[in-house]
């Protein structure tokens, strides 16, 4: 089934300058008992979004109307923690196209990959610059062009690379999906088992 | 060059390597819960696919259950549609489900290992970060998202990169008191919560060898808390002890065909690691997490580091965790205050963890001061405590033994700490908000929680316990 095809995007960005940001904080476990996949938005980041009564913390940044843009932009180690793809489906849910990190857990980096949404990790200094631009102008802009697989500070004009696998890239730019690729290897699979080890 | 014991079970799972791209993994075992799977069984319906090979998936729901009272209905409606969902996806998919009340429910780390379904050079996945668990048994295990649930049911396999390769050697012996809960925390804590991201680690080294098989499941347990894609420890004499016999162990001539296999399961003489770490066992101590990721831990007679040791960069972060725990750095951890006690989930829920804290319990009394569920890994392990006479010693010293699940691990169920309050617990994460919403979290293991249990606050075990 295919994915949101992903090409390029220019956009303002919101700035979270938190450095292990874990799926526990973008999705609390007690909104997983869903059992389809729609509305994590609405529960992004959830206790750090709402007060216990449900209204919005004022301090936080997606309720500060200065910030905005399909892009989030976090400190070091983003989506460590558990596995739980309802992260990923949280921030598509809410609208981000990409996230970009200094660094990033694993799983989580695939969970994006595998919604659509891209994982954008880039230097330290890179991330700082886009940190500062923000604190400057509000409405700071970022490219991100996934065929080039480059970044750019829009208002400084600093531009970097970042990396991703051939195969991935594909998958993004063409919306195709890992599941009907694996379903089209049945021959292949049949024939692993054949000559696995038994006992 | 020799091969990494990693590598001989990666490599023999590699169906076919895509051009920079990932590898199609053969998955030999699939554990699945209620909570990361419903969506993936709603994506094959939708594709009009059905489950590849159901013999290979075993079901169990764990993380939204309640741990008192489970012979009612789930009073939860949201968590009793997910429990029945899972219920209704693996009757119409012929999957072998132990469900609530099956004398094998639990938490599918705990049931897996003790059904002897987890083997040597296996490829083990669930939608579930700790299935890193089971590589304490010398398999590649770990914690894949919905979407790759759904690719594992729908073909038996998931596209993954290959992760580079870690070794971490824990060489000499442990000190008395210092449990393998510490181990794993004194590493986590030296290298980060993300030292490991992008790696699979092998544990070796003495100290390693000489831990029991729960032992061992405790710390690969905790490998993706410093981020590794898993971890895992070479099959030796002490993993085939524990398999033998178990209900889905190979019986007969399988057997030794099997142990034959799994002894050729080492990490060659001259293979080569991307990363080699190496710590003196003298070194670890009774260990505890002050903050609000796994990697913020420290020594129990240490103190909270000061300001000054925290990078520039990290200042921020470290101060926001600190402000959370309510708690300046450079505090000294002995004698802090502790509401709640969680001994349980699959790091520390197995019958080894609860006969550890019973008999550091045992001719004490809980502090008035304090709640304490402890919670078994699962029915097996509940069974045991009883025979084994651990509930009627818990309940002497003050304590009461609950049913099994993943219980106050996430705070999924009623078993919520209470903003503000602080718990130490056995399980694995201290993030924000982990076991309640602004629920206050100190990692450590059964021991260090016995303590505080009968303290009432933090205590290093080795100054009330006799080793």
């Amino acid at each position: 089934m295919p994915i949101d095809k992903f090409v390029t995007v220019q956009t303002s960005f919101v700035p979270m300058p938190i450095e292990n940001v874990d799926t526990d904080q973008i999705i609390p476990a007690r909104f997983l008992k869903a059992t389809t996949k729609d509305g994590f938005g609405d529960n992004l980041f959830y206790d750090w979004r709402y007060e216990k009564d449900g209204s919005p913390k004022a301090d936080f940044v997606l309720n500060n109307p200065a910030y905005s843009g399909t892009v989030l932009v976090a400190g070091k180690n983003f989506g460590s923690g558990s596995s739980r793809e309802h992260a990923a489906w949280a921030i598509d849910g809410y609208g981000f196209k990409a996230v970009v990190s200094s660094f990033f857990a694993d799983i989580f980096r695939g969970n994006s990959l595998n919604n659509g949404v891209l994982p954008v990790q880039v230097s330290e200094a890179f991330l700082a610059g886009l940190f500062k631009a923000v604190d400057a102008d509000n409405k700071a802009e970022v490219k991100i062009d996934l065929e080039s697989q480059t970044i750019t500070n829009v208002n400084t004009g600093d531009s970097e690379g970042f990396e991703i696998n051939s195969y991935k890239k594909n998958c993004l730019m063409n919306g195709y999906d890992d599941i009907d690729y694996l379903l089209s290897l049945s021959k292949e699979i049949e024939a692993y088992e054949a000559k696995a080890v038994k006992f | 060059m020799g091969k990494t014991l990693f590598d001989k079970i990666w490599d023999s799972h590699v169906v076919k390597t895509i051009d920079d791209g990932p590898n199609v993994l053969y998955i030999d075992r699939h554990f699945i819960h209620e909570v990361t799977s419903p969506q993936a069984f709603g994506g094959i319906k939708a594709r009009g696919s059905k489950v590849a090979r159901p013999s290979q998936v075993i079901a169990t729901p764990d993380h939204n259950i309640p741990t008192i009272n489970q012979h009612l209905t789930i009073q939860d409606e949201l968590s009793r549609v997910q429990v029945e969902t899972l219920k209704k996806n693996c009757e119409e998919n012929g999957i072998t489900m132990y469900g609530l009340n099956h004398p094998y429910n639990g938490i599918v780390h705990v049931v897996g290992p003790e059904l002897g379904i987890t083997q040597p050079g296996m490829t083990i996945v669930c939608g579930d970060s700790h299935t890193s668990t089971h590589g304490a048994f010398g398999s590649i295990a770990f914690g894949i998202g919905t979407s790759e649930v759904e690719m594992a049911l729908a073909t038996q396999c998931i596209m993954q990169p290959k992760p580079k390769s870690m070794r971490i050697n824990i060489e000499g012996e442990l000190d008395k008191g210092v449990a393998s809960k510490d181990i794993i925390l004194y590493i986590i804590s030296k290298i980060t919560a993300a030292g490991g991201t992008g790696y699979f680690v092998e544990f070796a080294g003495s100290a390693i060898r000489s831990l029991s098989m729960e032992a061992r499941m405790t710390v690969c347990n905790m490998s993706i808390e410093m981020g590794a894609r898993g971890g895992m420890i070479a099959p030796d004499e002490t993993t085939f002890e524990y398999i033998k016999g178990r209900e889905q162990a190979p019986q007969g001539v399988a057997w030794d065909k099997a142990v034959a296999h799994w002894e050729s399961l080492v990490t060659d003489a001259d293979a080569q690691f991307d990363k080699e770490l190496t710590f003196d066992a003298a070194d670890i101590e009774p260990m505890i997490t002050y903050g609000t990721n796994p990697g913020m831990g420290a020594k129990v007679c240490e103190n909270i580091p000061s300001l000054d040791t925290i990078e520039d960069s990290s200042k921020n972060t470290f101060q926001k965790s600190m402000e959370y725990m309510g708690f300046e750095a450079g505090d000294k951890l002995e004698g802090k205050q502790v509401d709640y006690v969680f001994v349980g989930s699959c790091t520390n829920g197995r019958i080894e963890d609860l006969r550890a804290f019973c008999e550091a319990v045992k001719g004490k009394q809980k502090a008035e001061n304090i709640t304490a569920w402890i919670v078994p890994g699962s029915k097996q392990v509940e069974k045991q405590a009883i025979e084994e006479g651990l509930k009627d010693q818990l309940e002497a010293a003050g304590f009461e033994l609950r049913q099994p699940g993943c219980s106050a691990c996430l705070a999924m169920n009623d078993d919520k700490i209470p903003a503000g309050k602080y718990a130490v617990a056995t399980s694995n994460r201290n993030f924000e908000g982990r076991q309640g919403p602004g629920s206050r979290t100190m990692l450590a293991s059964p021991l260090t929680a016995a303590a505080a249990a009968v303290t009432g606050v933090v205590t290093d075990p080795r100054t009330i316990f006799n080793f």
